[in-house]
C-alpha cells in the first residue's frame, strides 16, 4: 500500500501525468496563452479529479464491472457541468475567454484514467489524495507554460504589463509563435527534457536498438 | 446482509437508474439555482460592450472614470427596434428579449441577401434590429448600432457607434470572434479600436466609404477622414471589418434608419 505522501507527492514531479503519462496535452496548449485562465483551468481541474476519484472510490464496490466506464463517464461529466455552470455564474469573463475548454475537461484524459486506474481499486481518502497529486502535477506544468508564453508572447503577466511591448511604447517585439497552440508542445517539450534531465530513471529505454554493421565478407 | 452479485442484472439497472437520478438531481438543481446569476451576467457583459463601444466605459474596468456603474451608466441608453427595410422604429417588439442574432435565421423573420448584397458574408439578415440610443434634449449624443461580419476564421459580433452627426464613429468594440491571437485578434487591441474615433462614414453621395488602409493618406486629402490603419498580418479580418462597417450602415443595415433621423435632425434644427 502506497503510503498517503507519495500518493500526493508522486505525481508533481516523479509520475507526472503531463511530462511522464503524456495525458492532458490538449487543454495544456489551449488554456495557457494567459495566467488567469490557466489558474481557473488548473482549479477546476483539481476540483474535478479529486472529487471524480472520490466519488468513483465510494461507488467502487457496487459498480457492476461492465458499466464501469459509463458510471465514470457519467460522474466526471456530472462535475464538469457543476463547474462550469459556477463558473458562468461567478466568473464570467474567464468563463467567456475558457470557452468550450472547461466542458473538454470531461474527455481530459488525466481525470478519466486516475478514476480507472487507481480509484477504482483504493479507498475513498487516498483516492481523494491521488486526484489531488495528479490534478497538481498537471497544474504545474500548466503554470510552467503559462509563466512562458504570456510575458513572452504579449509582454504581460496576470494581465500586468511586465515587458513593455512596441505596440505599447516599450522595445519587445512581441514573439508571436508563444501565442499559437504548437508552442505550449515545445515549452512542454522542453519541460520534459528538463525532468529527465534531473530525474533519470524516467528517460525511456529505446524500444529496439540499431544493430552494428555486418561486416561484409568477401566472396570466396 | 447476503453479499450482493454486483455483475447481476438486477444489480446494473439498479446502478444505472441511481447514478443517472443523483447526477441529474445535482446537475438540474444547481443550473436552475445559478440561472439568474448568470443570465444577469449575460446583460451586464452585453451592457458593457455596448458603453465601450461608445467610449464610455474604460477597457478592463467596471465604472467609468467618473466613478458610475454599468447600471448608471447604461440607464442614460434608450434601446429600441428598428425596421431595417424602412429605417422605422418597430414598437411591437420586446427589446430586453429580442436578438437580432438569432432572428436573422428564422425565414418568417429575416431576408436571404444575394452575394452582391452580401459584403459582410451574413447570408441572412434579420428585418428588425435594436439600436441603443444616448439623446439629450438638443438631439441625439450617440447611437450605437450591433454589427457583424466575416473575418477570416469566423465571423465578428461587436458594435458600432456613431456621434450624433450619425457621420462620425464614436468606436468600434468586439465581443465575439475567432480570429487569430496577435495578428486578426487585435481587433481587440485598445490602441487601434481607439484609431477608430472620429473617422468620417458617409461620402457626399450618402456612401459609406471607410476604408481600412497600410498607409493612411495625407490630411489635407478628403479621404483621409475616412481611413483607417489596417492590422499588420491581418489581411482577411481587416477586409472583413471594412466590409461589415460599410455593410451595417449602408442600405442594406442602418442606412434608412441613418437617413431618417439626419433628416429629422435637420426638420428639428
Amino acid at each position: 500500500m502506497a503510503s498517503q505522501k507519495e500518493v500526493l507527492i508522486d505525481p508533481i514531479f516523479n509520475n507526472n501525468p503531463i511530462a511522464l503519462q503524456v495525458l492532458g496535452i490538449c487543454s495544456a496548449l489551449a488554456v495557457t496563452i494567459n495566467m488567469a485562465t490557466t489558474l481557473v483551468m488548473c482549479l477546476a481541474v483539481i476540483f474535478v479529479c479529486t472529487m471524480s476519484n472520490l466519488a468513483v472510490s465510494l461507488v467502487r464496490n457496487r459498480v457492476p464491472t461492465n458499466i464501469r466506464i459509463i458510471v465514470q463517464m457519467t460522474i466526471i461529466s456530472s462535475l464538469v457541468i457543476v463547474v462550469d455552470q459556477v463558473l458562468q455564474a461567478v466568473a464570467y469573463d474567464i468563463s467567456k475567454s475558457l470557452s468550450v475548454f472547461v466542458g473538454l475537461i470531461i474527455t481530459n484524459c488525466i481525470v478519466m484514467g486516475r478514476a480507472e486506474a487507481f480509484a477504482m481499486q483504493n479507498g475513498p481518502w487516498l483516492s481523494a489524495l491521488d486526484g489531488f497529486g495528479n490534478a497538481l502535477g498537471y497544474s504545474v506544468i500548466l503554470i510552467g507554460v503559462a509563466l512562458v508564453r504570456e510575458p513572452l508572447g504579449s509582454g504581460t503577466l496576470l494581465g500586468y504589463e511586465i515587458i513593455p511591448t512596441v505596440a505599447n511604447g516599450g522595445w519587445y517585439v512581441p514573439n508571436g509563435l508563444l501565442l499559437l497552440a504548437p508552442s505550449a508542445f515545445f515549452i512542454i517539450g522542453l519541460f520534459i527534457w528538463a525532468i529527465r534531465a534531473w530525474k533519470t530513471d524516467q528517460v525511456e529505454e529505446p524500444e529496439y536498438e540499431i544493430a552494428p554493421n555486418g561486416q561484409y565478407k568477401e566472396a570466396i | 446482509m447476503a453479499k450482493v452479485d454486483k455483475d447481476s442484472l438486477a444489480n446494473t439497472f439498479l446502478i444505472a437508474v441511481f447514478l443517472c437520478l443523483v447526477c441529474s438531481i445535482v446537475v438540474s438543481s444547481l443550473s436552475v439555482s445559478l440561472k439568474p446569476m448568470q443570465q444577469l451576467n449575460k446583460e451586464l457583459d452585453q451592457k458593457k460592450n455596448i458603453l465601450r463601444a461608445a467610449g464610455m466605459l474604460p477597457a478592463d474596468q467596471n465604472v467609468s472614470e467618473d466613478g458610475r456603474s454599468i447600471e448608471e451608466l447604461f440607464a442614460e441608453f434608450t434601446v429600441r427596434a428598428v425596421d431595417l427595410r424602412t429605417g422605422e422604429y418597430v414598437d411591437d417588439v420586446d427589446v430586453t428579449n429580442y436578438d437580432p442574432i438569432r432572428a436573422a435565421s428564422d425565414a418568417a423573420i429575416s431576408v436571404a441577401l444575394t452575394p452582391q448584397e452580401d459584403i459582410a458574408t451574413l447570408r441572412r439578415r434579420e428585418n428588425v434590429s435594436l439600436v441603443y440610443l444616448k439623446a439629450t434634449p438638443s438631439g441625439i449624443e450617440k447611437v450605437v448600432l450591433p454589427v457583424r461580419g466575416y473575418g477570416l476564421w469566423g465571423t465578428l459580433y461587436g458594435y458600432l457607434a456613431l456621434d450624433g452627426d450619425l457621420n462620425t464613429i464614436a468606436g468600434l468594440g468586439f465581443y465575439q470572434h475567432k480570429e487569430t491571437p496577435g495578428l486578426g485578434g487585435e481587433v481587440d487591441n485598445s490602441k487601434w479600436k481607439a484609431s477608430w474615433q472620429g473617422v468620417r462614414l458617409f461620402n457626399d453621395m450618402g456612401q459609406p466609404q471607410v476604408r481600412l488602409v497600410k498607409q493612411r493618406s495625407v490630411a489635407s486629402n478628403p479621404v483621409a477622414d475616412y481611413e483607417v490603419d489596417a492590422l499588420s498580418g491581418a489581411t482577411f479580418t481587416t477586409k472583413g471589418v471594412e466590409n461589415m462597417v460599410n455593410y451595417w450602415t449602408g442600405d442594406g443595415g442602418f442606412g434608412a434608419y441613418l437617413k431618417r433621423l439626419r433628416s429629422n435632425a435637420l426638420a428639428q434644427g
